[in-house]
Parts: C-alpha cells; sequence; structure tokens
C-alpha cells in the first residue's frame, strides 16, 4: 500500500487518483499512523514552503517521513513536498526544511515569467539513470509549477544525485534522489503520459519493496 | 525553455458542454469528461472547464464533472464560473481542479482572490477578464483618465466601470498566478485575438497570461503567441467543430519558432 501524505493544503486528489489509475494500491493518511502495511509514501505539494513545511510538522508527518527513510520505504517527494526535504528556503527564510538533503530552495533567476507555469523539457544528467524513468524515452516534456528551485549542496551530501534538469532562465533542477528517496519539481500527476509512467515506476518500486 | 500552452476551453452547462457565440447561442457538443479525454489524447497542454450560466444564476459548479475527469485526465485542469468563496474553490481543487478561475466574484470582491491565494497558492488563482473596448474615440490607455478596454462581468453582461489593464495589474498584486483574457469583440467572431489587448497586458503584468476569444485560424493562435506574447492560446469552436487539430497548431506554432511540447505520440 502506498501512503499519499495528507497535511490539507493544495490538491492532493491528483497524486492520489494519478496512482490509483497506474494501478497502484494508494490511500490518504491524514493523521501521523504507524507505517505498518505501508511500502510506499508519496508527499504530494502545492502552495509555500513554510506553510507546508509547518503543516507537516503540526500533523507529526516530519517523524513518519523521518520512519520511513529509516526502514528504507521508497519515499516520493513532488512539487513542494520535494522542496520541504531540504535544509531552507528563500521563500520562507525562517521556517527550517525537514533536511534529508543538504542545500537550499532558491528563487529561480533569469529573464522569464514566474511562477514558471509551463510543460519544459527534461535534460537527464549524461550517465545517470533513475528507476523512476524506466522506458520513458530521452528529453520528455513534463508539466511545471513553481517560481523557487532546489540548489542541492552534492559536495556535503554526497549521496544526493540531481538526475534531470530543464532550462527556464537558467538550469533549473528537476529531478534528484538520494538512496529510496526521490524528489520531482514537475508535477508526475499532471503530466499525461510520461507522468503517468513515472508513477507507475514508482509504484513497482514499493510493490517490489513490499 | 519557455513554451506556449495550447487550451481547449469547454463551456459546460448543466454537465454539458456547450459553445456560445458572443456568448448567446448555445449549441450542445457533448460530455466534457470524453471531451477532455480526446483533447489530451490530441495533445492539449491543458483544460479549462468554464460554468457558463453559473455566474449569472447562482448555480453551483459541477463537482461530479470535475471528480470523474480526474480520474481519466492527468493534464492540468481550470474550472470557472461560479466560484464565490474559498470554499467553492476547495471543493472544486479537492475534486480534482488544479486551478479555479473567478470573475465576477473577483471584480464584486478583490479579497476573494488574495484569499484564495493565501490558502492553495497563487498557482491556482487564475483571475478571468471579459474586456471590451470602449466606445470612445480614444483607444490610447489611460489618457486623461479613459481606458481602451472596459471589464465586463456575468458572462459578458454587466458592465463595471473598470478598466481591463488596471483590474489586469490589481489582481496580478492580490495574488492571481495567471490571467484569463477574453476579448468580448472578437469572441465567436472567427477573427482572432484583440492583440492589443494582449501587448497591453503583457506590458503590464508580469504573471502569465492565457490568450482567449476570436480564433477563427491557426493563424490566429500563431499572432496570439508571437505579436500578443501570450503565455497560453485558449480556443473553443475552432477544436470543438474540428476545424483545426491541436496536433496541426502546434506543427505550425513551432514552425514559426514558438517552442510548444511536442504531442505524447513522438516519443
Amino acid at each position: 500500500m502506498i501512503g499519499v501524505l495528507d497535511y490539507g493544503i493544495g490538491n492532493l486528489a491528483s497524486a492520489y487518483k494519478a496512482l490509483v489509475k497506474v494501478g497502484g494500491d494508494a490511500k490518504l493518511i491524514a493523521s501521523s499512523e504507524s507505517l505498518d502495511g505501508f511500502d510506499g509514501l508519496v508527499l504530494p505539494g502545492v502552495g509555500a514552503f513554510g506553510s507546508c513545511v509547518n503543516a507537516i510538522r503540526e500533523v507529526g508527518f516530519d517523524k513518519l517521513i523521518m520512519s520511513a527513510v529509516e526502514k528504507e520505504i521508497p519515499f516520493l517527494g513532488i512539487c513542494i513536498g520535494m522542496q520541504v526535504l531540504f535544509e531552507n528556503s528563500q521563500e520562507d527564510p525562517l521556517a527550517e526544511g525537514l533536511g534529508l538533503f543538504k542545500g537550499s530552495i532558491e528563487k529561480i533567476t533569469g529573464d522569464v515569467k514566474l511562477p514558471q507555469m509551463q510543460w519544459n523539457e527534461l535534460d537527464f544528467e549524461k550517465g545517470r539513470t533513475s528507476e523512476l524513468l524506466k522506458g520513458i524515452g530521452a528529453q520528455p516534456w513534463v508539466y511545471f509549477v513553481h517560481s523557487y528551485a532546489a540548489v542541492p549542496d552534492t559536495n556535503r551530501d554526497l549521496d544526493l544525485k540531481v538526475v534531470a534538469t530543464c532550462q527556464y532562465g537558467n538550469e533549473v533542477v528537476a529531478m534528484v534522489e538520494k538512496n529510496q528517496i526521490y524528489g520531482v519539481q514537475f508535477h508526475p500527476e499532471k503530466s499525461g503520459k510520461v507522468g503517468l509512467k513515472l508513477l507507475s515506476n514508482f509504484v513497482e518500486l514499493c510493490e517490489a519493496n513490499s | 525553455m519557455q513554451s506556449v500552452r495550447i487550451i481547449p476551453c469547454l463551456d459546460v452547462d448543466q454537465g454539458r458542454v456547450v459553445k456560445g457565440v458572443n456568448f448567446i447561442n448555445i449549441r450542445d457538443a457533448g460530455d466534457p469528461v470524453e471531451l477532455a479525454k480526446i483533447y489530451d489524447q490530441a495533445g492539449a497542454d491543458e483544460i479549462v472547464f468554464l460554468d457558463i450560466t453559473a455566474s449569472s444564476d447562482g448555480r453551483s459548479t459541477m463537482i461530479d464533472v470535475v471528480e470523474n475527469t480526474a480520474k481519466e485526465v492527468f493534464i492540468p485542469l481550470t474550472v470557472g464560473g461560479g466560484v464565490r468563496s474559498v470554499e467553492d474553490a476547495r471543493k472544486l481543487l479537492r475534486a480534482g481542479a488544479d486551478k479555479v478561475s473567478i470573475n465576477t466574484a473577483a471584480i464584486e470582491r478583490p479579497e476573494l482572490v488574495s484569499e484564495i491565494s493565501a490558502e492553495f497558492g497563487a498557482q491556482c488563482v487564475v483571475v478571468a477578464i471579459d474586456a471590451r473596448r470602449c466606445d470612445t474615440s480614444s483607444n490610447v490607455l489611460n489618457k486623461e483618465g479613459v481606458y481602451a478596454w472596459e471589464v465586463f462581468t456575468h458572462g459578458g453582461r454587466e458592465p463595471t466601470g473598470i478598466g481591463a489593464i488596471d483590474w489586469a495589474k490589481r489582481a496580478s498584486e492580490l495574488g492571481a498566478g495567471e490571467l484569463l483574457v477574453t476579448s468580448m469583440d472578437r469572441d465567436g467572431t472567427a477573427q482572432g485575438y484583440d492583440i492589443e489587448l494582449l501587448q497591453e497586458m503583457s506590458q503590464n503584468v508580469a504573471i502569465p497570461l492565457i490568450a482567449s476569444g476570436g480564433v477563427g485560424s491557426i493563424d490566429h493562435l500563431i499572432e496570439g503567441a508571437i505579436s500578443g506574447k501570450a503565455d497560453a492560446l485558449l480556443a473553443a469552436t475552432i477544436f470543438h467543430f474540428g476545424i483545426i487539430s491541436i496536433a496541426e497548431v502546434k506543427k505550425a506554432l513551432k514552425e514559426n519558432g514558438v517552442s510548444v511540447r511536442p504531442l505524447q505520440d513522438d516519443h
């Protein structure tokens, strides 16, 4: 079973419905319950860094996420759900991220409209593959909505890898992973066939883990 | 890179898709869920549902249609018409909409834009502006207090006395994530977008702009992206009646140097 963390913010229905569509046994989790029976966790998210991270702590999901990571349960953070895994964000400098990934979230730079609210093409980092990208061709297009983006500190976090980027103003980090923790800046649940394939790969990964 | 989105708009009345010419003659054109699926497969980048009568007679929007669409369609979905409160927005977002579009209610109570934006994020707030050229010899913006376009509400029936560019700027400041700008003069005429309106808008606001109203040919869409500098191109009739396919639009835009997401089958 895959738990979709519901902390009262944003459009969780989409991520949940997309997981169900690709055959995932998904369940919305609204309170910090036991992880028994869960083979995977998804943290969706839209909105602001500070309010998301506060809501996550309020429900006690920070502890649930840590315990999932300890148990090596596959974990997928989407958009803000990925950003909160870093240490901090320029969006809300006082808010403390979950710190699972070293690095920060910074405003997108360059002569471009913000938010980036559009489809964009993914560039995969040379020689880097991901379980989540199985069966997805080169340079797929996915849907982004964000004004801030991750700046991973891979010098301090040797296991953290940038898997894909996109060009928007400058190079924007689109996908990271560290062991069984995956983060995507784009919305796979809104990225048509490519996004559904990525989620289906995640579901397979979770099932293999069960 | 910056790419332009192609958005078919489905006007929905009591769960059925209709398209009015200048918002008056309404013609039945099918089931919204099926049509949304077809457009997704055809390469649409996003879908907009507008509940065209909701705003006029206070009817609530179509939660069921959104629920059913969100089970089948996995591209962004915007729903507008009759969104008057944070609660209305919440219901639609929980049902599976990604963005809500507000029009009349935002004019009546501009704080609604800030409220929805603060609650769910600016990315899900689309402010829809129905603009009509003013009946004045001067089309110069703000010259001696005269504005070139006026905002209309209630499906384009009620004048507001508010200038469209001023309102766009205000909506952007209030926390709108995107503007859906419809030219009332062009809507249903197939004469093309009001390019001057789009140009004024893109010069005055920094948030993404969806062009709407008047598309009758591929050239109109190209013009909207290049001259109008729109970030997204919305059309209804030409797509609904198969006059132009989304594939043809994307091919033509690409040939004219406008970046678009390729059709999914190209992968």
